[in-house]
Parts: C-alpha cells; sequence; structure tokens
C-alpha cells in the first residue's frame, strides 16, 4: 500500500485523492494551508455577495473526507525534499510519502509599480483574498479594478453588490480585449456601462498614491488622470504557486515541468492543474492552463497512472464558460480575436437583447473550428461532436436547435441566425427541427 | 458623491428609496387594517376597508418591487440573502415564523376569534363579508378569509417573482399560469359554484386539488355531499378520481411532476410566491435526505391506509371503531399541523417547502411515477460545471444539485419539483430542465466531457 501525498486541495488535488481512492486502498493525504476542506473557489465572489455561505461553497459534507478515508491536514508546505521523499510542514512536522502529487494552484501576479505596498490593494484567489477583501472594502465608497479578465469582472460586481463605486482600468482597446473578438467585446463594455461601472480602456496604471496612514488615496494612470478611491483590486492575471519547491531539485520553469503524463523530472513526483507547466503542450494549448475544467481533466488523467495505467493527457476541444455582470459566455473550439486566411468567420447579434452567436470555420471545407455564444446557451456534448467530427458550418447553423440549451419556453434565435448566414453567403439554408434521435445518436447515449 | 448616487437608474440601490418606501407603507396600511380587524374591531364600512387592505397590500407589493428590479438590468438578484435577517434565520425571520406559526393555531383551533357567528360576522371575519356576499352571495367564514388572503399572497408575491425572475421566460411563464389557477381553480370558481350548492350538503369545490393531498375526498359526508349535488356532484366525483388515477400519472410521465407540483398545486404556488425568498433554507445534507424520504412514504402509506378504512367503513358500515380515529389521526397530525402549521410557518426557518419535501402524500405518489416512469430530468451539460453550488443552495427541495452537476449526471430524483431555479442560478449553464426520450435519461455512471474517448476507459 503506497502513500500518495497531495499537495493542494483545490479541483486538481481532490479530484485526483477521489478517482484513487474509487479504485484503490492507497494511504492517500491531502496536505493545504488555505482552507481546512475542499470548496469552490469559483464561488468567492457569490460569498462576498451574499448568495451563498462558505459552507455552500464545499461540494463534499465534511464527514465524506473521513468517510473516504482521505486524511486531510491543514498546514502549509514548506518544503519538499524529494531525495528522502518527504515534506516538511509549517508547524514543524514532516509526512513521507511514496508519490507526491503537486497541486498547489496559483498565486496572483502583482503589478511592478510604485505604491503597490499600501493598505487597501488586493487580488482575489484565494479564501484568505475573500477574508482581506471584506476588511479592505469596508466603508469604501469608490474602488478601482486593475485589469480586465474574468476576476476583474467579478471583482467589479462583488463591489457593486455593495453598492462602491467601481472604475475598471483595462489597457486592451477593447473589454478582454485578448481573448474576445471586437463586437463581443463592445457589447459586454455596453453592459458594463449598464451597470454604471466606468470602464476606461486603453488605460495603464502608473501609480498608487497613498494617504498619511499607509492606506490608498488615488490611482494615477499613465495618461496622467487620477481616480479617487479607497480599494484597487488587482486583476492581471495568476502564476504558478511553486515558490516553495525552489531548492527541492523539480525542475521549475514558470510552472513545474511536466511531460504529458504529469511526470516531472522526478520520478514519483507529478504536477496537475494550475501549477503544472508542460514542456510540450498538446497540439493548441498553452503550456500551463489556468481554468476550472482543466485542473480536473489534468487529474482524471493522473489518476489513472496513479492507479498503474500510465496515460497520456488528451483533451478534447478546447471549451469554456463565464458570466460577465448578467451575461453568460460560452465557447467550444478555438474563435481567437484574429483568425487565419483560410478561414471564416460568422457573427450574428442580436438588436438589443446583448445575445450573440459567432462561428469559426475552414474557408474550404467548411469545417467548424468554434464556435461563442453571449446569452445563449449550447449543449457541450453537441458541440463537441461537431468540432471533433469536423461538422461543415452549413449543417451547424442549420441543426442549431439540436445544441440550444437555454431553459424552456426561452425565445429562440435560428431563425435570425440563419437569415443572417444566408445574406451573407448567398445560401438557402433552412432551420432542422431538434431532433431526440439525432441528439441520443450524438451523444451516444 | 458620485455620478451613480445621483442617477435615477442606480442600479445598485442600497436600501428603500421613496417610492419604495410608498410602496411598504401601502402594503403596511393594508395589513394593519387587517390586524386591527382581527383584533376584534368591525369595522362600519367594510368594502370601504376591505378595499384598503386589500388593495394596499397587492398595489404596494408590486409597487415596491417593480421599483427594485426594474431599475436593474434583468439577471439573477440573489445579492444580500445571506446577511439578511429576513432570508438567513435571522430576528425578521423567526419572528414572521412564529407570527405564521401562530395564525394557523388559531385558525384551525380557534376559529372563533376570527370573528365567525351563527348570524352575524364580527371582526376580521365580517371585514371580508362584502367581498364573499361578491362572490357567492353569503356571508363570509374564516376559511374564506383564509383563501382570500393566500390568494392575494399567492398574487402579489407571485407578481414580485415574475419582475424578480423577468429574465428567465420558463420562470415567468411557470408563476403566471399557477396565479391563475391559484384565482380561478382555487378562488373565484368553488365560491361562484357554492351558490349551486345544496346549503345541506356543500363540498370543497377546488377541482385541481387532488386526492391523496385532498385527503378528505372520500370522507363520507364528502362523497354523500356530492352524490346530492346532482350533475356538479357527479363532475367533481368523477374529476377527483379520474384526477389521481389517470390523469396525474400521465401528464407526470410526459413533463416530470412539476406540472402539479410547481405549475398547478395551491401549496406549490404559495411556496413559489410568498416562498420564494426562504428556498435557501432547505436543509442539503445527506441526513436531511434520509429523513424526508422515511416521513413522506410514512405519509402516503397513512394516507392510503386511512383512505382504505374510511371507505370501507362507508361502503360496508362497520369499522367506525378503527376508521374514525384513523381518519381524525390524519386530520389533525398531518392535515392540520404537518401541512398548515409547519408547512407554512415554517418558510423562514426550513425553507418553502417542508410540506411538500417532507409530507405530501400526493408528492410522493407522482414522485415515484417521476423517478420510474417519466419523460423528466434535469440534463447537466458536459464538463462545463464549476462547482460553485448555487445551484444546491437555491434548491428548494434540499436536492444537492452540485452533487450530479459536477460529475456530468442526469438529475432525476422523484422529489424534484421542477421549479427550475437551479438552472436559472447556474452562472455557467450547466442545467436544462427537460422532458426527452427514457432512452439515456438515467446516466448513473456519467463520463464527463472533456477529454478525449480514447483517453477514458
Amino acid at each position: 500500500m503506497a502513500h500518495i501525498v497531495i499537495i493542494g486541495n483545490g479541483i486538481s488535488g481532490v479530484t485526483c485523492a477521489r478517482l484513487v481512492r474509487k479504485r484503490s486502498d492507497d494511504e492517500i493525504t491531502i496536505i493545504s494551508s488555505e482552507t481546512e476542506h475542499f470548496y469552490a473557489r469559483t464561488a468567492l465572489m457569490y460569498i462576498y455577495m451574499g448568495h451563498m455561505k462558505y459552507e455552500h461553497t464545499k461540494p463534499y459534507e465534511d464527514n465524506f473526507w473521513k468517510k473516504n478515508n482521505i486524511t486531510l491536514v491543514h498546514q502549509y508546505v514548506e518544503k519538499v525534499d524529494a531525495k528522502n521523499k518527504n515534506v516538511t510542514l509549517k508547524n514543524g512536522n514532516s509526512i513521507q510519502y511514496d508519490k507526491l502529487v503537486l497541486a498547489c494552484g496559483s498565486k496572483s501576479n502583482v503589478p511592478d509599480i510604485q505604491g503597490k505596498d499600501l493598505l487597501g490593494i488586493q487580488s482575489l484567489y484565494n479564501y484568505q483574498d475573500l477574508q482581506n477583501m471584506e476588511i479592505n472594502t469596508k466603508g469604501v465608497k469608490n474602488a478601482v479594478i486593475l485589469g480586465g479578465g474574468l476576476i476583474g469582472i467579478e471583482m467589479a460586481e462583488m463591489l457593486l453588490s455593495r453598492n462602491i463605486h467601481v472604475t475598471m482600468l483595462v489597457r486592451e482597446v477593447a473589454y478582454w480585449g485578448g481573448i474576445l473578438p471586437e463586437e463581443e467585446a463592445k457589447m459586454i463594455g455596453r453592459h458594463i456601462a449598464e451597470h454604471h461601472i466606468d470602464l476606461l480602456l486603453g488605460s495603464e496604471l502608473s501609480e498608487i498614491i497613498g494617504n498619511k496612514s499607509g492606506s490608498v488615496k488615488a490611482v494615477k494612470t499613465k495618461k496622467g488622470e487620477t481616480i479617487p478611491c479607497e480599494f484597487v483590486g488587482i486583476a492581471i492575471g495568476v502564476g504558478p504557486n511553486v515558490s516553495f519547491l525552489k531548492d527541492s531539485g523539480i525542475e521549475i520553469d514558470r510552472g513545474v515541468l511536466i511531460n504529458d503524463h504529469f511526470e516531472t523530472n522526478i520520478p514519483d513526483i507529478f504536477a496537475v492543474g494550475d501549477c503544472a507547466q508542460f514542456k510540450e503542450p498538446p497540439a493548441g494549448r498553452k503550456p500551463i492552463e489556468q481554468v476550472w475544467y482543466t485542473g480536473r481533466m489534468h487529474a482524471e488523467t493522473l489518476a489513472k497512472t496513479l492507479l498503474g495505467k500510465r496515460t497520456r493527457y488528451q483533451p478534447g476541444p478546447w471549451f469554456n464558460s463565464a458570466k460577465f455582470l448578467d451575461i453568460e459566455y460560452q465557447t467550444y473550439g478555438d474563435v481567437p480575436v484574429k483568425i487565419n486566411e483560410d478561414e471564416k468567420g460568422f457573427y450574428w447579434e442580436h438588436d438589443n437583447r446583448k445575445i450573440s452567436f459567432r462561428a469559426r470555420y475552414h474557408a474550404a471545407t467548411g469545417r467548424l473550428l468554434g464556435v461563442n455564444t453571449f446569452g445563449m446557451r449550447l449543449r457541450h456534448g453537441v458541440l463537441e461532436n461537431w468540432i471533433l467530427n469536423k461538422q461543415n458550418i452549413e449543417y451547424v447553423l442549420s441543426h442549431l436547435a439540436d445544441a440550444n440549451f437555454d431553459p424552456e419556453f426561452f425565445r429562440t434565435y435560428e431563425e435570425e441566425i440563419i437569415r443572417k448566414f444566408n445574406k451573407e453567403n448567398n445560401t438557402q439554408l433552412k432551420t432542422v427541427k431538434k431532433s431526440w434521435k439525432r441528439l441520443l445518436q450524438i451523444l451516444n447515449l | 458623491m458620485s455620478a451613480s448616487d445621483l442617477s435615477i437608474a442606480q442600479p445598485h440601490p442600497q436600501g428603500a428609496d421613496a417610492i419604495q418606501k410608498i410602496g411598504l407603507s401601502l402594503a403596511a396600511l393594508g395589513l394593519l387594517v387587517l390586524l386591527v380587524a382581527m383584533a376584534g374591531v368591525t369595522f362600519e364600512q367594510r368594502t370601504l376597508f376591505l378595499s384598503i387592505a386589500l388593495g394596499g397590500i397587492l398595489v404596494g407589493t408590486v409597487v415596491y418591487a417593480s421599483r427594485k428590479y426594474m431599475t436593474q438590468p434583468a439577471g439573477i438578484k440573489n445579492n444580500g440573502v445571506m446577511h439578511k435577517q429576513l432570508t438567513n434565520r435571522g430576528v425578521f425571520g423567526w419572528m414572521i415564523g412564529i407570527f405564521l406559526t401562530g395564525f394557523y393555531v388559531l385558525l384551525y383551533w380557534f376559529p372563533y376569534l376570527f370573528g365567525t357567528g351563527d348570524k352575524t360576522n364580527t371582526g376580521l371575519v365580517a371585514l371580508f363579508d362584502p367581498l364573499s356576499n361578491f362572490l357567492n352571495g353569503g356571508k363570509a367564514d374564516e376559511y374564506f378569509v383564509y383563501g382570500s388572503v393566500y390568494s392575494l399572497a399567492v398574487l402579489s408575491l407571485g407578481i414580485k417573482f415574475m419582475l424578480k425572475y423577468r429574465n428567465n421566460r420558463y420562470q415567468f411563464t411557470r408563476t403566471l399560469v399557477v396565479i391563475l389557477i391559484q384565482l380561478s381553480f382555487a378562488y373565484v370558481i368553488p365560491e361562484i359554484l357554492k351558490s349551486l350548492q345544496r346549503p345541506d350538503a356543500s363540498f370543497e369545490m377546488d377541482i385541481k386539488n387532488f386526492w391523496p393531498l385532498k385527503f378528505d375526498f372520500f370522507d363520507g359526508d364528502n362523497l354523500n355531499a356530492m352524490r346530492k349535488n346532482g350533475g356538479l356532484g357527479m363532475l367533481f366525483l368523477v374529476a377527483g378520481v379520474l384526477g389521481f388515477t389517470v390523469l396525474a400519472p400521465i401528464i407526470t410521465y410526459f413533463t416530470g411532476k412539476r406540472w402539479y407540483c410547481s405549475w398547478v398545486c395551491g401549496c406549490g404556488g404559495l411556496a413559489e410566491t410568498a416562498g420564494d425568498s426562504f428556498r435557501q433554507l432547505s436543509s442539503k445534507k445527506l441526513v436531511a435526505w434520509k429523513i424526508e424520504r422515511w416521513l413522506i412514504y410514512s405519509v402516503l402509506i397513512f394516507v392510503v391506509i386511512m383512505t382504505a378504512g374510511v371507505l370501507y367503513t362507508y361502503f360496508s358500515g362497520k369499522g367506525e371503531g378503527v376508521s374514525g380515529p384513523l381518519r381524525s389521526a390524519y386530520g389533525f397530525m398531518i392535515g392540520s399541523i404537518f401541512s398548515g402549521v409547519i408547512g407554512v410557518g415554517f418558510y423562514p426557518l426550513m425553507g418553502n417547502r417542508v410540506w411538500c419535501r417532507f409530507g405530501c402524500p400526493m408528492a410522493a405518489y407522482i414522485g415515484l411515477v417521476q423517478r420510474f416512469k417519466s419523460r423528466f430530468r434535469i440534463t447537466t451539460n458536459g464538463g462545463q460545471c464549476i462547482s460553485c453550488g448555487n445551484c444546491s443552495t437555491y434548491c428548494e427541495q434540499g436536492i444537492d444539485v452540485r452533487w450530479y452537476a459536477q460529475r456530468g449526471q442526469n438529475i432525476v430524483r422523484s422529489s424534484c419539483v421542477g421549479c427550475g431555479i437551479c438552472s436559472a442560478v447556474c452562472p455557467r449553464g450547466v442545467l436544462k430542465l427537460e422532458n426527452g426520450p427514457e432512452q439515456g435519461r438515467i446516466n448513473e455512471d456519467p463520463l464527463l466531457i472533456g477529454l478525449l474517448k480514447q483517453n477514458k476507459d
């Protein structure tokens, strides 16, 4: 019976532990300094806004771990001794392992600017950040968010729920401009304005100004604007949380370097989730994948290896989702801001409802490469199938009803979408009614 | 002061503005009239004061709610739910819980306090005389008052619900239907038909209130009353029997039990409208689920045995010594204490579906149909779940929706009333209530989408 020690109790570490436990009697220990039990950090914002309490964010009841014989250690790991196969904890104890899984997640990036150490400046990634945010935003009237990504908009929504006025400083010329094509970025920009958030595009921070007691008083942009505020939210991304591994002998670049089996340079040490960096990422993927789903998928794959069946990471088509204030976003496949010359794009947007659909496809063959939707839910299994099977754009648009995942009674937009496509491409496509028979086949049920 | 403080459409208001305060005052005025009458004051100008009471509550609630929700962009409005005294078992929550519990105790066991008189009414019941007279030509009694206030709650707080969830057409449609059915089938139509009944043999005429929820349907008195009322009585007798034997299971096969529990039923209607603020208070613990299964099926067995006894006595004339006490025990323990006092009184403490989840034999019965022979399921969307827990938190039936969603499993649970809120609050578009083929409906060993198939077992 081996002892598997997992550092980190986020989605990667916990998924790995659960899946190993399902099929093995190995001793399993999860070490985390963040919280005693696994919680969903995706829900941090909802705790602050009062939609949920911390206890609601825990996917498993507290007795789950004992029942499944998974030992939880609520401690900070100071260092890993790969030679003697043990980890040293902050309280001085050390734990021997046979196999070590590094699932220690990310830490927030900090901008290197004057005033970054003043009181009232913070990021939002872990539970401690949430606790700090409660303290840091008490009595605050004006806040500035630095960065226009997903955490930035979440922080903005959180602050709005406490009636704090928010200014967002975004470097790009459009909201989330690095990821979203222009039309979608503009639509989200309008929605942000509708919520009375001041969105300053193309602006960068030059300095944070403090008052006598060392708290934030204002920020200064590179254009020379001064914006008074008592809170600054930093949302310029996250990076692997690996500094404690510096002298361990484990090969590290930005993250823990791994092959496509999540193996590090040292036998019996693996890394998954945000902290891992592929030496050679799977086709079309980034070396560091920092979303919930990939963390889970890494762990699903590694669990098989730990159970004795050495398995390579083979992700399917990319997918992700988010919510910008009231607008839901889903993406399947790849929809980059700029498309290649041999590709075509199609975009439809509702006149006033903040609903949009975008598809990217191969010009010559019509093969679907990716889809973005806002304000419209799509069925993951159908989109995955279409992309994997190189489905033709004309088929996709006429069978969009099969993919619709909006609640019953919702308005559908398939007709409008196809009309626009027909007009632009001189085609005569017609919508085809949803068929459960086709769905069962596609979803393999 | 920033620009947003001056804007008339400040989308994130804190506290109530002037218009909202006017709305609250109107509703409070209406409530005050009812309380004064309940204290025993018999108004002279009843039509006027009753209009103030009912109109004030209705208009006040709608003014308050539309001001609250229509000034913000449409979306999910759960900010502060866990911080508020009312919605988080705080002082207000307990006060309302005690008030409602007390109201039901008085209604069931001290009805004379409401002012029902043999010849003339006094107090609260007298206040409702004009409305009763208008609908059925007779004077009011405490159950007319109860039905009126109940319908008013469903109407006014139902409109509030529709404004709150105006971004979601499932919620909007469902609530509109439940309000209309409460007002028509449960309130106005029975009151109008009342004048057509023989005064010496009257029966309750809420046609969609089926046995076993309506546990006294097979009471000897009720059966006799229907038999004595000619065509009208026969209609209700046939509808009542076909309702639970044929109609309920067939519709449940096609749509799940939601058609009844959250679109038609009066208890469900109140829970979904007046009780919406309390849905997050239901326990999601495994132990609560265990208690739920023991309790609700015990009640189902109890009502079947009790009714069998009552019918045996009715047809054979024998066994009154057993069936009588059984019937009284059921009426007292389940009919009054469980469904009324606890079922509604505990809204602010245990969530808005205490009765529907732990006690209702109708929910248990069509729940079994839903679980084992139905096209209804909540589909989870591949690998998109982020385990945030909004779905479980806001499930009024205490289903740990997330447990299924995060492993890609469809939710096929007998207790699901299909309110659709899990799907509404999901920030990632993971859940969809739908009716589809039975093939593939139950996927107990699901595969999460994300990895390529060859990467799976």
